[in-house]
């Protein structure tokens, strides 16, 4: 079974001694680099796969379904199309900025894979501050969408990238924040020492994943959250907002530079994905026992998948949200839930040392009283003093 | 070491020169990137992994992008490209000298010049944050009230704009 847990390892181990003294370090991080990109790239293509197929299920069409078996080639056409078409740079279009913008979208969120643990001893670096590493990363994408906006010189495209960055740093907070409470309860930075951290089982048999405590459970709602708001996914997808402002940033990008928009997208999303299993759903490990026989690589790659599938679900169901709406929910519920989520990792950290009859539950209720009470409390306050009563809809008629 | 900090450097001057001298505002923010990541990399050699990223974080990520939201408020033709400098020009020239003349008399007066390895492995996340919670703990403190007074302050600012176009 460690055979088969460590292969990909192994594998790389085993080309890196082929390579003289000298070349092995360089070739080490050449290697790692590679998989990380070859890797997620490729989920990339799986992903609009699934994502066009999912979509269609959801609103009764077929979906791509004429290229290879079931549609599975789709991608690959689209990457040939893409790569094909005309690039065009609009004659007013700040040609540097313009040209810079798609890289500078995607090769931050690349660089960010570096610290994810995607399975047993699979991690690039351990940095010491990977957490800070990885949002330090995400911060710099807000440049790239700038740098589409201005630099195309279209009015929707600067409404959108105003969208945008007004979006992502009002999300960026409450992002920051619900992942502090892992690391209060961890003790570090490092995102391998947080996966570590969850290793083991209660009574021998369910995980001892940080979604399974009460803050856990809340700051992983948070943290799903604002990671959808900060990815621009459905239904916080108004930097796009194909009715109003037609593809926001975006709007005078052709051919490959537009598939780097997307693929910065995606791979943006995978990555706080990734961040979310690793900081909440226990990484690489099983949830139960005797699923540990499991290679780690799977568990992290079967949880991936399973969010993929939830962001497109939530995509297919959720209409879009308004911007007041969307600023309202960040400024004056996300953030005062994740500070009183920070009080509940607290309160948690403070009580593992009750030992008496039950104190496992009254930790649970007293915690997730805390949260919930909040979460309530907050949700009411801004109808204190409105009309309640059946809400009236009218149509148009 | 080697040919690391020469580049890393240069690099960094150059971005903050474009910084201060480009004359379109967007050109010199994104110029102020640059310059800061290149300060990022800087802190990365010296080995301080936490002062690179909280580098990147705190001015790429909130105060750059703060800069770039406000240019994009602005229309173009609203700035003007020239006259942005400081006048009379004899006060802003005497303030450089002053700045730079004392930060040179201070190096001038340094004692020691010879870069020793410092001893023991550096110091790290845990050092750091027992730094912060322990003997720096008032400092980090007052840094929170203020912020908590300037977000109070910026708060009731946008509330009074609100009450007054209301009535």
């Amino acid at each position: 079974m460690t055979a088969l847990d460590q292969i990909f390892v192994n594998l790389k181990h085993a080309i890196v001694a082929l390579l003289p003294v000298a070349w092995q370090t360089p070739g080490s991080m050449v290697i790692s680099a590679a998989a990380i990109v070859g890797t997620f790239a490729g989920l990339f293509a799986a992903t609009t796969w699934i994502e066009r197929k999912g979509l269609a299920r959801l609103q009764n069409r077929m979906g791509p379904n004429r290229v290879g078996p079931f549609g599975l080639f789709q991608p690959i056409a689209d990457g040939l199309k893409m790569l094909t078409k005309e690039d065009i740079i609009p004659r007013q279009a700040d040609k540097l900025a313009h040209t810079l913008a798609p890289i500078v979208a995607v090769a931050p969120v690349i660089v960010a894979y570096a610290v994810l643990p995607v399975g047993r001893n699979m991690v690039a670096v351990n940095l010491e501050a990977g957490l800070v590493f990885f949002f330090a990363l995400g911060g710099m994408k807000e440049i790239g969408v700038f740098m589409a906006g201005w630099g195309s010189r279209n009015k929707f495209s600067l409404l959108g990238s105003m969208r945008a960055i007004a979006q992502m740093i009002s999300y960026e907070i409450p992002l920051v924040v619900s992942t502090l409470v892992v690391v209060m309860a961890v003790g570090s930075l490092s995102l391998v020492d947080m996966v570590e951290a969850q290793t083991g089982y209660h009574a021998g048999l369910l995980a001892r994943w940080h979604v399974f405590t009460p803050w856990g459970l809340g700051g992983f709602l948070l943290f799903l959250i604002a990671a959808t708001a900060e990815s621009n996914r459905s239904p916080f997808d108004l930097p796009e907002g194909e009715s109003e402002i037609i593809a926001g940033h975006m709007l005078e990008y052709s051919g490959f530079k537009y598939a780097l928009f997307f693929l910065g997208e995606y791979m943006g999303l995978f990555a706080i994905s990734g961040l979310g299993i690793t900081l909440f759903l226990g990484g690489w490990t099983a949830p139960f026992s005797f699923l540990a026989w499991v290679p780690s690589w799977l568990w992290f790659f079967g949880k991936l998948l399973c969010f993929i599938a939830f962001f497109v679900w939530l995509r297919g169901t959720m209409p879009r949200l308004r911007a007041d709406q969307l600023m309202g929910f960040a400024w004056k519920f996300m953030l005062p839930m994740v500070l009183v989520n920070l009080l509940v990792v607290a309160f948690w950290q403070f009580t593992r040392g009750w030992e008496f009859f039950g104190a496992g539950v009254w930790r649970w209720v007293l915690g997730g009283g805390m949260f919930a009470g909040a979460a309530w409390g907050l949700a009411r306050l801004p109808r204190v003093g409105q009309p309640t009563g059946p809400r009236v809809y009218r149509f148009a008629e | 070491m080697g040919l690391t900090f020469p580049l890393l450097a240069t690099v960094t001057w150059l971005a903050a020169l474009g910084a201060v001298a480009l004359r379109r505002p967007v050109y010199a923010a994104l110029s102020l990137v640059v310059a800061l990541l290149g300060l990022a990399a800087i802190f990365l050699t010296l080995e301080a992994q936490f002062l690179g990223m909280v580098q990147i974080l705190v001015y790429v990520g909130a105060v750059v992008v703060l800069v770039v939201f406000v240019i994009q408020f602005t229309r173009n033709d609203e700035v003007p490209l020239t006259g942005l400098a400081f006048r009379p020009v004899s006060l802003g020239v005497g303030i450089a000298v002053l700045v730079t003349g004392g930060l040179i008399a201070c190096i001038a007066g340094t004692p020691e010049w010879a870069v020793k390895p410092p001893e023991g492995p550096p110091p790290g996340m845990r050092q750091i944050g027992e730094g912060l919670m322990g003997v720096y703990v008032p400092a980090l403190e007052a840094m929170g009230v203020l912020l908590t007074v300037a977000l109070i302050g910026a708060v009731l600012i946008a509330m009074r704009g609100r009450s007054t176009s209301l009535h």
